[in-house]
């Protein structure tokens, strides 16, 4: 029993590091534009595609992460200048409906370009065995995504914490207009921050795509999750990210693994195996409305 | 002109709309085209979910990204009653409503008390949750819905005929906006109106505004509910689609496309979405490539809808 | 004094403060029922915090005010307008895409114990002719008259303020709150907003926070004079000008 705990637990962190990594470009651009972007999940989506496709290509791996990565940035960049920019000053029913528009559109040319089945993307050979950690086996490849993602939250939370760029996109997302007013191009730092966090959808897209299906609409139940995230964890905190991220991924994931069993102990059969899955898939969602319950502004509103 | 006038041009307009609308099952008899009677009750259906939608987004200033929810909820209720032998619509479509309003009425009263985005979210929150509770219920049929064996018995109507289901149904959307022109420009129609322009001020004139943004929010679940219950009609399905976000999605598309706070606003979008769908699924697969580009043209180009394009939108200055 | 029974408004020892910083620190003042009391006081001295405070948008830290014999603690905005308090905003907040008609007619629609409540989903707004009615009376008191059929964001900054003195009049308040109703007004509007609250005053108690001195001490039946969020001194327009502390603290040598 502690050993399943344990492998669940490892199961969600892992999960809760990749959508840190969706949900920190995501917060960054809330916060700092107040601007909703649904089309998020495309990006990690095209950059799981752009994975698969690359890494089936080059036979490396490590050249479809980067390339996925590359490629997705600069596909951020381009749709940050020549649509998201007009959208900045407009409300959020307008944001929520032209990004909407982006989903859809991306969705069709990825149907268009790759078809409509799902795609293989294999981890490297070197990494599908499981090793063994205390007195049970863990998949490698798990392993490695756990240890990219903490390093990849730890740079990130250097470079927002204690860097001079970070220092800026702290400021532009609690007040922007002081920000500009310091001189600072919050435009072109948007675009940066923009296409970066694009980078790490494309990444978190990639790292999952062997353990997840490369298919279109991938991303738009991770998009939701994302949200959920940093709702928790208050709209602009990359610190509300990184703890919103690891309390969604291991409550989902624990909830999955354990409810239905926990249930069978106070329920006839029956009634735990149909209650405990519908119990778990709404766990994350009955911890949100919680929190905006007590907390209407998230755990770590950026905005004082 | 302020902003509550629906002028009486648009109104003689929408007379001749309804006219149009119940002369079309003999039309499409007499060019051989019955099939279309049933789409064409489909697409009032959606009109009467969107106008629904309106309601809360366009007239409550309230941005709810679950009303996919109460849609669904109106649906599944239908469907279990009726397999539980309850299948007179006198009694399962105001089931259907009352259910969608309580949920509401829920879902509202935790959801209206966080603002902007954060709404925007909670009420997203609640729809998925509906939707997975529903999808992972192995009784209610889980991804494959619930069938509705057969359309509810009404009185003496024989809703199995398509023809006779259209005019329920649009009979019932003729109501609905009526009454929606009603409420518009009743007292509670302004006051839900001046607090979409200015909630701040509306409670510093000793408005209970989060009273009226309940009521308001319910009140287009309910109308959701009863759309759902008809829909559940149309298909013979309490499907899981209706419960999805993206449905939430394409209601909110909807209503832009159609007008945002215009009372004709959910059926113009409605119409003109589905009619297009309709029409370039046959040339094209990747339809879905049109609207996106379609509903991006709408928010940059034309904020007011299509029909405000024409200058049949709600008056602004 | 004999006016003791008489007091609409006692505030009673107010604090409110953000993070450490207070903006009120125990501030008392009563307004008598009939008068018009001005609060003066430097900028960032708490006049504003005060009005957000007894208007119900700001909860205090400490303290108590009591309206008309009813304790305002943990009544709600509405309930407060309701119970007869209501206030005018110092940055104009009226309805810019409603006529200015609209403006006034939703204002007094508000009055629930002369209309009944606005859950009316039926009956059409435009036969309501009494509310419609009061609204045109309403506008001509504070000469708007032949604006009621303008968009309120289309009129001028003076004329606006008028509107926003009007729909917190439309609410029939015992006490009335204006904050800087004179802000950004150039003399000569000045000068009919003074002649408008002079008129105003014969019908209902006046609290009136303004920075205009001759204004305050034309209006004023008393002073109180609010520094650094605690009120060092109250009373007549008389015994203010001659108050030393308040000299040194603050009217300096504007009224010497």
């Amino acid at each position: 029993m502690t050993q399943l705990i344990l492998e669940q637990a490892l199961n969600g962190l892992q999960f809760g590091l990749m959508l840190f990594l969706l949900a920190a470009g995501l917060t960054l651009v809330f916060g700092i534009m107040d601007m909703i972007n649904l089309a998020h999940g495309s990006l990690y989506m095209v950059g799981a595609y752009l994975a698969a496709e690359v890494t089936q290509a080059s036979g490396s791996f490590i050249t479809g992460v980067g390339v996925a990565m590359l490629g997705t940035g600069v596909l951020a960049v381009v749709l940050e200048v020549v649509l998201l920019r007009r959208l900045y000053a407009r409300n959020h029913l307008a944001q929520v409906l032209a990004t909407f528009a982006l989903i859809l559109i991306a969705n069709e040319c990825v149907r268009i370009v790759w078809g409509a089945q799902t795609l293989m993307l294999n981890a490297p050979d070197a990494l599908s065995g499981p090793v063994r950690i205390g007195g049970f086996l863990y998949p490698s490849y798990r392993l490695l995504i756990i240890g990219v993602g903490a390093l990849i939250a730890g740079l990130l939370y250097v470079l927002v914490a204690r860097t001079r760029i970070g220092m800026w996109v702290r400021a532009g997302a609690s007040n922007r207009e002081m920000t500009e007013a310091l001189g600072i191009n919050v435009r072109l730092l948007f675009t940066a921050v923009f296409a970066f966090g694009a980078a790490l959808c494309a990444l978190a897209g990639a790292m999952l795509g062997p353990l997840l299906a490369v298919q279109v609409g991938m991303g738009e139940s991770i998009l939701i999750l994302a949200f959920v995230v940093i709702v928790i964890g208050g709209i602009g905190s990359i610190r509300g990210a990184l703890v919103g991220s690891l309390l969604v991924g291991l409550v989902d994931t624990l909830g999955r693994a354990m409810l239905p069993a926990m249930l069978r102990a106070l329920f006839s059969p029956e009634v735990a195996s149909s209650l405990g899955p519908a119990l778990a898939s709404v766990l994350i969602y009955v911890l949100m409305a919680a929190i905006l319950f007590w907390r209407p502004e998230g755990l770590f509103p950026a905005r004082a | 002109m302020g902003l509550y006038a629906t002028t009486t041009r648009r109104r003689i307009a929408a007379v001749f709309v309804l006219l149009g609308l119940v002369a079309l099952p003999w039309g499409m008899r007499l060019i051989g085209q019955e099939f279309y009677v049933s789409f064409a009750s489909r697409v009032l259906i959606m009109a009467l979910a969107a106008t629904s939608l309106n309601l809360v987004i366009g007239f409550g200033g309230m941005v709810s990204f679950g009303h996919a929810a109460f849609f669904g909820a109106g649906a599944y209720c239908v469907a279990v009653l009726a397999e539980s032998g309850v299948t007179s619509a006198w009694l399962a479509w105001p089931a259907a409503t009352g259910v969608a309003a309580a949920l509401a009425v829920f879902v509202g009263a935790i959801s209206l008390r966080t603002r902007g985005v954060y709404f925007i979210m909670i009420t997203l929150a609640f729809a998925q949750m509906v939707f997975y509770l529903v999808v992972s219920l192995k009784t209610w049929g889980g991804d494959d819905g619930l069938p509705l064996l057969q359309r509810s018995a009404f009185g003496s109507l024989n809703l199995k005929d398509d023809s006779t289901f259209y005019f329920v149904v649009l009979a019932i959307l003729a109501f609905v906006l009526f009454m929606l022109d009603r409420i518009a420009h009743s007292r509670f129609g302004r006051v839900i109106q001046s607090i979409r322009e200015n909630e701040v001020r509306m409670e510093a004139l000793g408005y209970p505004v989060f009273s009226f943004k309940l009521v308001c929010f319910s009140l287009g679940g309910a109308l959701a509910g009863l759309a759902g219950a008809l829909m559940a009609n149309q298909a013979g399905l309490a499907s899981p689609n209706l419960l999805h976000w993206m449905q939430s999605g394409i209601l909110m598309v909807m209503i832009v496309i159609g007008g945002v706070g215009s009372v004709f606003g959910g059926v113009v979008g409605a119409v003109l979405l589905l009619v297009c769908e309709e029409a370039f699924v046959e040339i094209t697969p990747h339809w879905q490539i049109g609207l996106g580009l379609l509903l991006l043209a709408v928010v940059l180009w034309a904020p007011l809808g299509i029909a405000g394009l024409f200058g049949w939108g709600r008056n602004r200055e | 004094m004999s006016e003791k029974l008489d007091l609409l408004l006692d505030v009673r020892g107010v604090s409110k403060h953000f993070g450490g910083v207070y903006a009120l620190n125990n501030a008392s003042l009563s307004v008598v029922r009939g008068e018009v009391h001005a609060l003066i006081g430097p900028n960032g001295a708490g006049k504003t915090t005060l009005i957000h405070v007894l208007s119900g948008a700001l909860p205090c830290n400490g303290g108590r005010v009591v309206f008309d014999g009813n304790d305002l603690e943990r009544r709600s905005m509405h309930e407060r307008v309701t119970l007869g308090l209501a206030r005018s905003y110092q940055i104009t907040n009226i309805f810019t895409r409603l006529t200015v008609l609209d403006n006034v007619a939703m204002a007094v629609q508000s009055r629930v114990r002369d209309w009944g409540s606005s859950f009316s989903f039926w009956k059409p707004f435009s036969l309501d002719s009494a509310i419609i009615g009061e609204a045109h009376a309403l506008l001509a008191q504070v000469s708007l008259s032949g604006m009621a059929n303008r968009l309120a964001g289309q009129l001028s900054h003076g004329e606006q303020r008028s509107l926003e003195v009007a729909l917190a009049l439309a609410t029939k308040p015992k006490l009335l709150l204006l904050d800087e109703p004179m802000a950004g007004m150039g003399p000569e509007e000045s000068e009919r907003m003074v002649g408008l609250i002079e008129h105003l005053a014969q019908q209902v108690t006046i609290l009136l926070v303004e920075h205009d001195m001759d204004a305050v001490f034309r209006l004023a039946d008393r002073i109180s004079v609010l520094v650094g969020g605690t009120v060092i001194a109250s009373g007549s327009p008389e015994a203010i000008r001659g108050d030393a502390e308040v000299r040194r603290a603050y009217l300096g040598d504007e009224v010497a």
